[in-house]
């Protein structure tokens, strides 16, 4: 397996091909019922507002939206910062440089996952 | 291997067809997005958490300046979205000759800018 792949979501180009195009639909579905459901439910109250995210399967569907953004934006991420952050374009510090943002793009990824998880699940909204 | 090899992918000198923007844009509008979803949860995150929250956050959405960013957000979403679709329509072998490519990517950034103005008047309408 070639260095570049390491730090890759699935390790291999193939399996983040696949998972690059399912996670995109889900977030649309999930993009297009909240879209929908704001565009068409007049004007928004936080009583419904509340109640549509305390409903299990709009939950449900919200999870695996950020689940999906979390593999989407770390493939897409990777993609991006392997074609840019290279010695070619930045020179000998490239490497040390790139490994610092993906970390630094993982993290960022996986505290939005929690967070997004915290806010839909937690104790926040149970009421 | 002879590093005096020259490289002549210097993006600065090359002129670069409409494929290349609608594909640097998909780039740069997935990088926005990904700084973006921070706001998102944000507001998620207020708009849930309580009634008096809801109502500021309400308010908060309505200047002019944030409706600025959400226009902003809701641009690169479209824009990536359009571009993401384009992309699975060619995995399925549509378009993808030099002339189908350029053409795609030519129906992608008119889509966007329909797109990008009806969210525009959606927000200020």
């Amino acid at each position: 397996m070639a260095v570049g792949n390491v730090t890759s979501f699935g390790r291999s180009g193939l399996s983040d091909w696949l998972l690059q195009r399912v996670s995109a639909v889900v977030m649309t579905v999930y993009l297009v019922f909240i879209v929908g459901y704001i565009l068409f439910s007049g004007e928004l109250n936080y009583a419904d507002w509340k109640a549509l995210h305390e409903n299990f399967l709009v939950r449900l569907l919200s999870l695996f939206a950020i689940l999906s953004l979390a593999a989407h934006a770390w493939i897409g991420l990777w993609a991006v910062l392997t074609d840019y952050v290279t010695v070619r374009l930045l020179g000998p510090s490239a490497t040390a440089i790139r490994i610092f943002l993906q970390l630094g793009m993982i993290a960022v990824t996986l505290s939005y996952v929690v967070w997004a998880i915290a806010i839909l699940w937690g104790a926040g909204i149970n009421g | 291997m002879n590093d005096k090899r020259p490289v002549n992918l210097d993006i600065a000198t090359i002129s670069l067809p409409i494929t290349a923007y609608a594909s640097i844009l998909h780039r740069v509008s997935g990088v926005v997005l990904f700084f973006a979803v921070g706001i998102l949860l944000w507001i998620l995150d207020a708009s849930l958490a309580s009634q008096e929250s809801f109502d500021s956050i309400k308010e908060t959405l309505s200047s002019p300046i944030v409706k600025l960013i959400i226009w902003g957000i809701l641009a690169a979403l479209g824009y990536h979205l359009l571009a993401g679709v384009r992309h699975m329509i060619m995995d399925f072998g549509i378009g993808e000759t030099l002339e189908g490519g350029a053409l795609g990517a030519r129906i992608v950034i008119l889509a966007a800018f329909v797109l990008v103005g009806l969210a525009g008047v959606w927000l200020w309408l």
